[in-house]
């Protein structure tokens, strides 16, 4: 399909025919540094969450890479670092029959126990 | 399942205000529309280190070039989170970087303008940030979720280019005859192509506009530029300067100012590569790249033979 619907040319989305035509042409780097996800935790007593990911050739370049883009308002307090190939997601795709089983247990819920009024603390 | 069949819940999840994540399904213009906009707004952010990099020697002060040091790092931090946006849909950041140095893709055409004086350093804090804010705050409600996220960590970071930016201004406003006509200067230089910063009229859009229906772009060029210069009218008072537009002017009946015509073709002149500085711009990225390619593969190099060394005293 072509996509020439989007005329709008927003902040950062100039259409590229429009722009200078390329005569540069740059050799890719013949190896990669692999991407690795970056987890912090805030402060002690809290979770580690995900932050965002970074390129850095070994776990210790990207903690140190972490701490520079992700920490330098004193955000984190500790540090994880993961190599992105290495995380197994959940197919979105299959997300009905994998999360079916908790949808009609509405029992597992507080609020499906309707218990009289005196009874208080509960 | 039939396409058109996915193409309903999509829609469906972006009228609900559900975010789009990675691995969804997205039809294939949305995939490349949100490809090529992060990408192009991680150029920018990476490309507009430059301008600025131009003064970070020259700063009058040990606290004005800290300050620029650390504004300078926020803005390869956010390349640095939207190249990764960028990755989540399927393009290498290697791939990206290329297509930079090229000249295939593109970057905001405000930093192919020249850092002259210091009072540059002001007005693109006030203003380029400035504009960018405005697009960024309703970025941060766009609905691919890894775009989204990395709007809001860029937002949080924001306020303080604009403020010390206005702050440099402010200071020039109340110095010397000298410091005031630079300050002005500065202004004068770049008012009208912050304002080109929002893109062309709304009116030179003939066709529906799909980034509006999925929601990656919730308002208009033009509405996101009457709030820029509603905000910047006011603000240059408490400078004391003047904004280089003669037809500026409060109207009553619309509740906002009303401002001159903008120089189109200055702005598809630029974009089309011939700005004053866009040759130095790129080939300044390109020489960084090629420079420092020793030391990306000899990182790896090491990464490797540590590993190996590691591995072999397990074996051992
Ligand atoms: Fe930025
Ligand atoms: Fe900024």
């Amino acid at each position: 399909m072509k996509n020439n619907f989007l005329q709008k040319f927003y902040y950062g989305d100039i259409p590229e025919e429009k722009g200078a035509s390329g005569q540069y042409t740059t050799s890719h780097d013949t190896t990669q540094w692999p991407l690795w996800e970056v987890f912090i935790r805030s402060k002690n007593g809290l979770d580690h969450k995900h932050a965002g990911s970074l390129h850095a050739a070994d776990a210790q370049m990207a903690i140190e890479n972490a701490r520079d883009v992700y920490t330098r308002r004193m955000e984190g307090v500790s540090i994880w670092v993961v190599e992105s190939k290495y995380i197994t997601a959940s197919n979105p795709e299959e997300a009905g029959e994998l999360y079916e089983p908790a949808m009609d247990k509405i029992y597992r819920h507080p609020t499906f126990y309707e218990l009289p009024d005196e009874v208080n603390h509960m | 399942m039939p396409v058109q069949h996915l193409e309903q819940i999509f829609q469906q999840k972006i009228d609900n205000e559900t975010k789009i994540e990675a691995k969804d399904w997205m039809p294939d213009a949305y995939r490349k529309t949100n490809l090529r906009q992060i990408s192009q707004h991680a150029h920018s952010e990476v490309v507009g280190m430059l301008p600025e990099g131009n003064w970070i020697s020259r700063a009058p002060s040990l606290k004005r070039k800290a300050i620029l040091l650390a504004k300078i790092q926020d803005e390869a931090g956010h390349g640095l989170y939207l190249y990764s946006a960028a990755e989540t849909l399927g393009q290498s950041r290697d791939e990206m970087i290329n297509d930079l140095h090229s000249g295939k893709a593109k970057y905001s055409s405000i930093f192919n303008y020249p850092t002259l004086s210091w009072a540059d350093i002001g007005a693109i804090g006030w203003l380029v940030d400035g504009a960018a804010i405005m697009n960024q705050v309703m970025l941060t409600r766009t609905s691919y979720g890894p775009y989204a996220r990395a709007m809001v960590r860029i937002c949080k970071e924001e306020s303080f280019h604009q403020r010390q930016g206005f702050e440099i201004l402010l200071v020039l406003s109340r110095g010397s005859a000298e410091q005031k006509s630079m300050c002005q200067d500065a202004i004068n230089r770049w008012w009208w192509p912050s304002l080109m910063m929002f893109g062309p009229r709304d009116s030179e859009s003939t066709n529906s506009d799909m980034s509006m229906k999925w929601k990656i772009k919730r308002k208009s060029n033009d509405e996101l530029r009457q709030n820029f210069v509603d905000m910047i009218a006011e603000q240059i008072k408490v400078l004391g300067m003047k904004l280089p537009d003669d037809h500026l002017q409060w109207n009553e009946s619309r509740n906002h100012y009303d401002f001159g015509n903008i120089n189109w073709d200055e702005f598809w002149n630029v974009v089309k590569g011939n700005g004053p500085c866009n040759k130095q711009r790129l080939d300044a990225r390109r020489k960084a790249h090629e420079e420092g390619r020793w030391v990306r593969e000899a990182a790896i190099a090491y990464a490797e033979k540590k590993n190996s060394k590691l591995k072999r005293e397990e074996a051992a």
